[in-house]
């Protein structure tokens, strides 16, 4: 038996043993343990948490915001994701690469920064969104955003938005420029190439941008928490609470690995289907 | 007044003339072969026919219509894509049905007619097959008929056969011709092969830095080249005191140029050989037929007609 290979993933493996698996483990054995107010943190085995967590409708409630959140999120990034990576991949070489720096430079500020930045826009009667679209005659009353689901989907949708446009190019890129010309040459018009032609053409990378953004959508913490508030939660930020608030870190440690098994479940899914659907098509 | 018309076509980029002053009749049904190296401008030419390249100056005109007036939508050419260009998300039917969708065909008689066509091509067993799935000579196949179910006024093939292994793209050349004598498209191959385009086409047209060196057959190309550079482009020639001569026309013979054989190549079918003579190195291409022929560095004497 070869053993080298095995010992060179070694240390490799040791390390992701060490900070991956083993903290994840002890999450999970802690979402077993008993809490109290008084007493803390009892390493027993019990199913309370889980009942609690499965069975009450205050956290059937959150998980569903985080989801529908997750959700619209992910739709109004593909929506002007996809768009945004087409034009950008049409643009001419100086530009292109200005735009792209437009678009990716927002992943260089950090995501708090960012969300403060929407917060100051939305907050109030006469947040600026609110005058803007006031002044455009397109609503006669200021619209709630701050501490609104809207507002949390569109805030995240920005922040979200580069990983869609990624995923998308790096699809559009391996296009064949010619497949377009074809198209036309047969008499299509250019809305019929785009639905036709180059829409199915990128609906993989549209899918695997759209797998991104939800998991990052759905386990957000920063701007759920700053647009949101503090009654307005989702499973990350209720989890942050149990952990340090509450101090019930049993209860926050089911929340958080329920997410975390319907986000690998649900991209799990998607990937299963993406690759039944487009197995024979693309390579 | 012919049937396809191009008349001091140019297109300039920046100070550079791609094509420049290009004059060209294609006749209904004609096979034409715009031939040259790369960076000639045939391709360019092919692109401004199809539409994809705004010319800079002159006129391309179908059947008496201004072409150039068409969006390239609205032309009604078939075109085969050096890459094919096929939709990999379609199947070969759909690939082949999508231009007859486009013009509003009902799908019975679309069913028909993409049938017919694949037929044609000897594709008739493949049509729920995906391109990712077939080889490259059967993608350039679906390519051809997805240009010519459409029934094309002009059917224009941009080095289609560049992509296929040697032995391939010859049974392609046969089959291409077939095909074009059996629907009787008029078409214009563009091609760096001039193989390949003496093979396929009824004229050529060598190309050269934007401008048509000559515009004439095959065969009257090759025997009586109008420039040095349609004689060196359309085969190898030498330069014998000031004549060009074929390879394949010189012979060894007991009087003549004499000269010593420096390397002798055996091609199978031909014997490829360098001879040194006082006038400079001599390429002589020999037939094969069996027979003892002169080794290297063995003295000889060469001959051919028009020279004693």
């Amino acid at each position: 038996m070869k053993a080298a290979p095995y010992l060179l993933c070694l240390p490799a493996l040791v390390l992701f043993a060490g900070v991956v698996i083993v903290p994840l483990g002890m999450t999970v054995l802690l979402s077993f343990h008993d809490w109290g107010q008084y007493k803390g943190i009892e390493p027993v085995f019990i199913l309370k948490n889980w009942q609690e967590v499965l069975g009450d409708s205050y956290f059937h409630e959150m998980f569903a915001r985080t989801f529908r959140i997750a959700f619209f999120v992910t739709l109004l990034a593909a929506v002007f994701g996809a768009p945004e990576a087409y034009i950008l991949n049409r643009m001419r070489s100086p530009w292109r690469g200005i735009f792209l720096l437009v678009i990716l430079g927002p992943l260089l500020i950090s995501v708090v920064a960012r969300t403060l930045g929407w917060a100051l826009l939305f907050g109030g009667n006469s947040g600026l969104v609110n005058k803007a679209l006031m002044g455009m005659g397109l609503i006669s009353a200021p619209l709630p955003f701050m501490f609104t689901e809207t507002g949390i989907v569109i805030a995240l949708a920005h922040v979200l938005m580069p990983y869609m446009v990624l995923a998308v190019w790096a699809s559009l890129q391996r296009l064949d420029p010619q497949i377009e010309n074809a198209a036309v040459a047969l008499g299509a018009g250019p809305f019929t190439v785009l639905r036709r032609i180059v829409l199915p053409q990128v609906m993989p990378g549209i899918l695997s941008g759209a797998v991104i953004v939800f998991a990052l959508a759905a386990s957000a913490f920063a701007t759920p928490a700053i647009i949101g508030g503090r009654r307005l939660k989702v499973a990350s930020t209720l989890a942050f609470d149990e952990f340090l608030n509450t101090l019930n870190w049993p209860l926050g440690a089911a929340v958080a690995m329920l997410l975390l098994a319907a986000l690998v479940a649900i991209i799990w899914g998607t990937n299963r289907l993406v690759e039944r659907r487009y197995a024979q098509v693309f390579a | 007044m012919a049937f396809l018309e191009l008349e001091k076509l140019t297109k300039s980029f920046g100070s550079h003339n791609a094509v420049d002053g290009l004059t060209l009749g294609v006749e209904k049904g004609e096979f034409v072969a715009l031939l040259g190296p790369s960076g000639c401008g045939k391709t360019t030419t092919l692109q401004m026919i199809a539409g994809f390249v705004e010319p800079t100056s002159g006129a391309i005109r179908l059947g008496g219509k201004d072409l150039l007036a068409m969006k390239p939508a609205k032309r009604g050419l078939g075109i085969v894509f050096q890459s094919y260009a096929l939709f990999p998300h379609m199947t070969v039917a759909e690939n082949v049905g999508f231009g007859l969708e486009m013009q509003g065909v009902a799908a019975a008689e679309r069913r028909t007619r993409v049938g017919e066509t694949l037929e044609l091509v000897g594709l008739g067993a493949f049509t729920t097959r995906f391109p990712r799935q077939m080889s490259g000579g059967q993608q350039q196949r679906v390519a051809l008929a997805r240009a010519l179910v459409i029934r094309p006024q002009v059917l224009l093939l941009d080095e289609p056969l560049s992509n296929l292994d040697a032995k391939l793209r010859e049974g392609m050349q046969i089959e291409l011709r077939q095909i074009q004598r059996t629907v009787g498209t008029t078409t214009i191959l563009v091609t760096h092969d001039q193989a390949e385009a003496m093979a396929l086409s009824d004229r050529i047209v060598v190309m050269n830095q934007g401008k048509a060196e000559q515009i004439g057959p095959p065969h009257e190309a090759y025997e009586r080249p109008a420039t040095p550079f349609v004689a060196n482009f359309l085969g190898k020639t030498n330069l014998v005191n000031g004549a060009t001569v074929r390879p394949e026309r010189i012979s060894f013979s007991t009087v003549g140029l004499a000269g010593t054989v420096r390397t002798r190549i055996f091609q199978g079918n031909h014997w490829l050989y360098q001879v040194e003579t006082g006038s400079g190195l001599v390429t002589v291409i020999r037939q094969n037929t069996g027979e003892a022929m002169p080794g290297e560095g063995d003295g000889v004497h060469l001959a051919w007609e028009g020279r004693a």
